[in-house]
């Protein structure tokens, strides 16, 4: 199994009292919020975080994109992931992902990360995502063009870095007489694309497909929703005529590790409980702007709509296998269990969650590093492929 | 309720929902984001008056959604099309809303086959310093509520219990309305250009309280149409012809009739 320390960077420092006077953190939340002071503090810490990595000997990193929002204070990642580039010398570097449906120019992503691919000598990972639905509020673009756009804007960047430049590309979104991107990527043919999802039939059956084999990671869902996107990739793969291996896929999930069980829950139950329920707070409306899913799968939500959008405790998320939480052996058990019986080998850990403080997220991190990774990898090393 | 009578017609690749009641001079309205899944009271009242056209748009209710449709632009064309497959002459074009803004870019096109043109609260244009709500961020009861002034009227509406194929409906027609209004929000950045070539008489009717798009845009489309005249109704949002729909059909009827006079 391999290890990549996920961060979203949020803004801790948040007005705990907006979320009484705001109903979201999303989009519209009054930047006012938002003090420049304790950011600047918070950024650097969250990179040190990031960085602290590689010592504790994970095998990447990865930082993520996000728009008006205090759930992440990345809109631009590769802004981070140039600064990881620089501070660190062995991890993968992944930006999970772009959110290429938002850019009127979709030639800035082939750009950044061929850059980010050079400066860190050929560790970057180039995650492609749609964007949540909020962005799509946030950033004007409309929904309804947003699988289109993905699938023309990840042809163009894909070809900018394959093909002899010069080219012209002539597309229904986006049109260049010259497209010649300037650095070509390090790797080759190009960076491994890793495609992030909450789950989606019509992305996982495109990153399936034989022409990509892009590998798949499920974020933030219940185990039990994992279980089954992770199946849908496989069952893809089968009938596209290929078994695909669990290298290709990946989950991404909070998890805190203390010295028990109980001590576990106490430290991490307020800022689980902020993550789920200030930071990710948003009304329905802005996480399903209309277009941005099929017909059916809107249906699905707006029906489930009270589950999904109620406040949850952390036995909750425990429950359904959002959030994994105990003793280095409890934790060890649930993943080797969730391992077997998910299939994927490729785990991302948020280590730092809502407003979990720095201390803690660091007496996490080597707690997790230390007593969880190195079990993890004896279970994985049978499976090892690459 | 009515007489009238339903059929589908293909145009240009695509069969639409079509219904047809009354006599006279040609009527062809264009309906708003919410559809025109029924035969509507204001409908009924204008057929006594004119040969009425109800068309269900490209990406709504019965009719087909073409893989060509993408904007307004694309709509207009498609009823310059079926005037001419109809073979429609001397039509009054009127439309509610996103039809109505459909009307005033068609018309802003060709006039050939019009007599009249008569929009009730249209999108497509944008006045700077008048803020908009976000209408896409309205939640369900919110989207009810802010489009009249009298809430009882939202009541009923609320308390109406939808059926699987009406809720499929509705967002099928939300789906297309994002198409056609999600970015640049409910205009075209161009259209204020070209409304001065609108030559048919035209009139603007919009209800003082409307949430959607304030009544001051009456007035900014009243001075880029050149022939053109306002109505206002009080205590009325953004769906005269539901709220005040005895006076808008008045209101229509009357107007046309001077234009033709």
């Amino acid at each position: 199994m391999k290890f990549f320390l996920f961060h979203l960077m949020p803004y801790a420092d948040l007005d705990p009292d907006c979320a009484a006077r705001h109903n979201t953190s999303w989009v519209t939340l009054p930047n006012s919020y938002y003090d420049p002071e304790k950011g600047a503090a918070l950024y650097n810490r969250y990179i040190d975080e990031l960085v602290r990595a590689e010592n504790l000997g994970f095998d990447g990193i990865g930082v993520n994109e996000h728009h008006q929002t205090a759930y992440g204070m990345m809109p631009i990642p590769g802004v981070v992931a140039g600064a990881l580039a620089r501070q660190t010398k062995r991890v993968k570097i992944t930006v999970l992902g772009r959110a290429l449906p938002l850019l009127n120019n979709p030639l800035t992503v082939a750009e950044e990360y061929a850059m980010l691919d050079n400066i860190s000598g050929g560790r970057l990972i180039a995650g492609f995502v749609r964007g949540i639905g909020a962005e799509y509020h946030a950033w004007g673009a409309n929904p309804c063009e947003s699988h289109a756009r993905f699938h023309e804007a990840h042809d163009l960047i894909i070809r900018a870095w394959t093909e002899p430049g010069p080219f012209p590309f002539e597309g229904k979104y986006y049109q260049f007489r010259h497209v010649n991107t300037w650095p070509r990527p390090l790797q080759k043919p190009h960076p491994e694309v890793w495609i992030p999802s909450q789950g989606s039939q019509e992305t996982i059956e495109w990153a399936a497909h034989p022409d990509r084999k892009y590998s798949y990671m499920m974020t933030f869902s219940p185990a039990v929703n994992v279980a089954k996107y992770l199946d849908m990739y496989r069952q893809a793969a089968l009938d596209y005529g290929y078994t695909a291996s669990n290298e290709k896929l990946g989950w991404s999930i909070p998890i805190y590790v203390a010295e028990s069980d109980q001590s576990a829950v106490e430290e991490a139950r307020e800022h689980i409980e902020n993550f789920r329920n200030r930071f990710l707070k948003m009304p329905f409306e802005m996480l399903m702007p209309p277009g941005y899913t099929s017909p059916a799968s809107y249906l699905r939500m707006k029906e489930a709509k009270s589950s999904i959008f109620a406040k949850q405790t952390i036995e909750k998320l425990m429950d359904l296998g959002m959030f994994l939480c105990g003793s280095p052996s409890t934790v060890r058990d649930q993943l080797i269990a969730y391992k077997g019986k998910l299939g994927f080998n490729i785990l991302l850990p948020l280590l730092q969650f809502g407003t979990l403080p720095a201390d803690l997220t660091a007496k996490n991190m080597d707690l997790f590093a230390r007593e969880v990774i190195p079990a993890l990898r004896i279970s994985g090393d049978s499976e090892q492929i690459s | 309720m009515g007489d009238y009578s339903e059929s589908r017609i293909k145009i240009n690749g695509c069969e639409i929902s079509l219904k047809r009641g009354g006599s006279g001079e040609s009527m062809l309205y264009l309906h708003g984001a919410a559809g025109a899944g029924s035969w509507m009271p204001f409908m009924e009242i204008l057929a006594g008056s004119f040969d009425l056209i109800v068309p269900e748009h490209p990406g709504f209710g019965a009719s087909e959604t073409p893989d060509w449709l993408d904007n307004i632009h694309d709509l207009a064309y498609f009823y310059l099309d079926f005037l001419k497959e109809l073979d429609l002459r001397d039509v009054h074009l009127a439309g509610g809303s996103l039809g109505g803004w459909t009307a005033l870019e068609l018309a802003a096109r060709c006039t050939f086959r019009l007599k009249s043109l008569t929009v009730c609260s249209p999108g497509g244009i944008y006045v700077k310093g008048l803020p908009l709500e976000d209408a896409f961020l309205w939640n369900a009861e919110e989207s009810i509520r802010n489009l009249f002034h009298n809430q009882e009227i939202a009541d009923r509406l609320l308390e109406r219990s939808q059926t699987e194929e009406e809720k499929n409906v509705a967002m099928k027609n939300h789906f297309t309305t994002a198409k056609l209004t999600w970015s640049p929000r409910n205009h075209d950045p161009h259209l204020y250009k070209w409304l001065h070539r609108i030559d048919v008489p035209t009139h603007i009717i919009w209800g003082k309280q409307d949430k959607l798009l304030p009544v001051e845009y009456a007035e900014e489309y009243r001075k880029l149409i050149p022939d053109s005249r306002v109505t206002l109704f009080d205590e009325c949002g953004h769906l005269p012809h539901t709220e005040k729909t005895a006076d808008y059909c008045k209101a229509i009827v009357d107007a046309i009739g001077e234009f033709t006079a």
